[in-house]
């Protein structure tokens, strides 16, 4: 393989207008709104479906779990299932996956357990799960860092000929930082095979899209870089999962990096410490929320007699069993070692760390001695 | 892999011949190429060129451009890239070319390189290392001789070090490679072309330990990089004054070798350090410090810092008047009280 591969760069804007496969009313949109994609088989979609519903049953778990004090955080992805959800179930297990700190939901859809999705959320350890085993990265909270990193372990695999995809989202305010327009860069310089999914949300914290970019689209930044975009209607999940799928088997293939833009909104906060009523209307989370992923999908699914009362009842068994487990965990106190905070810093031993160490096993030690003692245990000044 | 009856020939180590630090960080390029095809080198310039340095001088003409091969210019994306590769088993070795420009990749080095291990719990390493051009004295224009050291040893995760001679240069990036903590490995260009005998592969003292190059008895100047020859010249000339100045070479900063350090320390019972950088918040203080904490007792004076002024590195026809000399390093020992 060499690097110096001439190839051609794409000149063509994506269509201002999203593509489209299923509109709000739930039926199947054919001709140019399509942009040429085919609505993926029913079997696809009820699966899409049923992902989805027990993905937004574990959001407003958390979310409820988080008002209650057992989470310090949760960035919620309700309303952006399509594209969660759309996106993750294109790519195969033996894919890369680098999201951020909005995609849990991503995450448990790719089989991790919510308990290990949820470690950092709730202050226990930074990252809960095995990286290597579910060949997913550590969300990540700088923005459009982790692109990076989805780019360079694309090239890695691609030097050893393993034909791995690799995905990363990001949301729109994370296209305004450098890194964003390094990992696009380095993409299409290197032709490897990862897809960006931007995730445009239309608010970054406070900041709408208005001012975040004067692009026509999000989508319209791929031409600069050489390689396709596409913008695509972030509420209709089939609409994702066809124009992902595509671009992942052409990375597969070798076609090189692919940019979509999913356009949807955040229906919750930021996260559990915002107040979105100090920078967006109500009417407008109102007119998001009748255009809702999942019951555009649903319609389509009853009028198509896909989905039956049993099937439907069944999913909302699923979505609350899983449910059901996140409260279990989140209701059991983490067990920390604190002298773990020393073992992972380095992978060869240092004498200064294992000195401090020492310094915290003694004090850890001082504690218990005087917690066995009651009344010793009292600080100065306590009885007061 | 299937075991074979002949063991592997052991590399013959070559007669020793004259060496200057580019080449044999060269060297150790090629030869870690050679020992492990996941070492893979990339950064700005470093195919066709060679690198602005001539580091990796014909190494693309060996291993071909998957192995080593021209980045775009953006110092984040190289950092960044090289995260995912190491997270799939590569172990890439990329050059910031010159110090002030690591700058870019300044959160990649702090938010992702230094602390993956941590907060995957131990169950992703980053084997990699960024190799730096560091310090000034070569009339370099702005942003071209800066010591960016102390950013790198304030943050935990990362290892940093700085060779000041051709045998450890090739012996410690050599050890760089092959470990599994991320590396930030400096190199300090005022003394790329300095030469010394070596004959390679050459093994010298472990990458984590500091090491006396010169014996002394009366004071112990703690330098590394490019005023370890500061140092020395120093020593020359205490000599000659009578007094007698034991040299470390500090060789790593971090982590910092308090045994060897205290060991002359508390033989001399003065110690002053040398860097290029600025003082004030300096990575002088903190060996200030340790050197204080752990062997004041043993002090007969406070440990000295001699150091570049507090100032952004200056123009190359001004550089002359920032950087340590031997004078001002004599003249600071001067400042102690002797009991003579």
């Amino acid at each position: 393989m060499s690097l110096n591969v001439e190839h051609q760069s794409v000149r063509t804007l994506p269509s201002e207008k999203p593509i489209r496969l299923l509109d709000n009313a739930g039926h199947a949109v054919h001709g140019a709104a399509a942009g040429g994609f085919e609505l993926p088989e029913l079997d696809t979609l009820l699966e899409l479906y049923r992902r989805m519903v027990i993905a937004r049953r574990f959001d407003v778990q958390v979310t409820a779990l988080t008002r209650q004090g057992r989470l310090a955080t949760y960035p919620s992805a309700y309303g952006q299932e399509a594209c969660e959800i759309g996106a993750i179930s294109a790519i195969e297990a033996r894919d890369w996956f680098f999201p951020t700190y909005r995609d849990s939901i991503a995450l448990l859809t790719r089989g991790i357990e919510p308990g290990d999705i949820l470690q950092s959320f709730r202050g226990d350890w930074h990252n809960g799960y095995d990286q290597h085993a579910h060949r997913t990265a550590s969300q990540a909270t700088p923005l459009a860092t982790q692109a990076l990193h989805a780019v360079g372990l694309a090239h890695a695999a691609r030097l050893r000929q393993d034909p791995i995809v690799t995905m990363t989202y990001l949301g729109d305010g994370a296209t305004s930082e450098g890194d964003a327009h390094e990992a696009f860069n380095f993409a299409a310089v290197w032709q490897t095979p990862t897809v960006f999914l931007v995730q445009n949300n239309q608010f970054a914290i406070s900041v709408p899209l208005s001012r975040q970019t004067r692009a026509a689209t999000l989508a319209d930044k791929a031409v600069g870089y050489g390689m396709p975009g596409y913008h695509v209607d972030g509420n209709d999940v089939a609409a994702v999962y066809a124009v992902t799928r595509a671009a992942v088997e052409r990375a597969r293939a070798g076609g090189g990096p692919t940019l979509i833009e999913g356009l949807t909104y955040r229906i919750e906060a930021h996260t559990n410490s915002d107040d979105p009523t100090r920078y967006r209307l109500a009417r407008d989370v109102e007119h998001w929320k009748r255009r809702d992923p999942i019951e555009r999908l649903e319609k389509y699914l009853v009028s198509e007699g896909a989905l039956s009362e049993s099937m439907r009842a069944e999913i909302t068994d699923a979505a609350e069993s899983v449910a059901a487990h996140t409260r279990d965990l989140m209701t059991v106190e983490a067990e920390i070692d604190p002298l773990e905070l020393f073992d992972h810093v380095y992978a060869r031993p240092r004498a200064a760390l294992l000195e401090q160490r020492a310094r915290l096993e003694a004090e850890l030690a001082d504690a218990a001695i005087h917690a066995a003692q009651p009344g010793a245990a009292q600080p100065a000044g306590a009885a007061r | 892999m299937t075991a074979t009856t002949t063991e592997q020939a052991a590399p013959q180590a070559s007669a020793p011949t004259q060496l200057t630090m580019a080449g044999a960080l060269n060297a150790a390029l090629r030869d870690a190429m050679a020992a492990d095809d996941r070492v893979v080198v990339y950064g700005e310039d470093v195919g066709p060129l060679g690198g602005v340095f001539r580091v990796t001088d014909g190494l693309q003409a060996q291993f071909g451009e998957d192995r080593i091969w021209d980045s775009p210019l953006a110092e984040s994306g190289i950092i960044g890239t090289a995260i995912g590769m190491a997270m799939y088993g590569m172990r890439p070795v990329v050059e910031m070319q010159f110090d002030a420009f690591s700058y870019p990749a300044f959160e990649q080095m702090v938010s992702h390189v230094a602390k993956m291990r941590n907060r995957t719990k131990g169950r992703m390493s980053l084997p990699m290392v960024v190799r730096i051009p560091c310090a000034g004295a070569i009339g370099g224009v702005e942003h071209h001789s800066d010591s960016s050291e102390a950013y790198w040893t304030a943050t935990p995760g990362l290892t940093v070090v700085m060779p000041s001679n051709p045998a450890d240069a090739y012996s410690m990036l050599r050890e760089a490679i092959d470990g599994d903590d991320p590396v930030v490995f400096m190199e300090p260009k005022s003394r790329y072309w300095s030469k010394a005998p070596v004959a390679l592969p050459v093994t010298t003292a472990p990458m984590d330990r500091a090491v006396v190059v010169r014996e002394g008895t009366d004071v112990t100047l703690l330098a590394y990089g490019p005023t370890v020859r500061t140092a020395l010249e120093s020593a020359d000339a205490a000599a000659a004054e009578g007094l007698s100045i034991e040299v470390v070479d500090l060789r790593s900063l971090s982590p910092f070798d308090d045994e060897t350090v205290g060991a002359s320390v508390r033989k001399t019972s003065r110690a002053a350090v040398i860097h290029e950088a600025a003082q004030f918040g300096g990575y002088g203080a903190e060996v200030a410090a340790r050197v204080t904490e752990r062997n004041f007792h043993h002090l007969a004076a406070p440990v000295l810092r001699i150091t570049g002024f507090d100032i952004p590195f200056p123009s190359p026809k001004l550089e002359e008047f920032h950087l340590p000399t031997p004078d001002r390093v004599l003249a600071a020992l001067d400042t102690w009280e002797w009991d003579d």
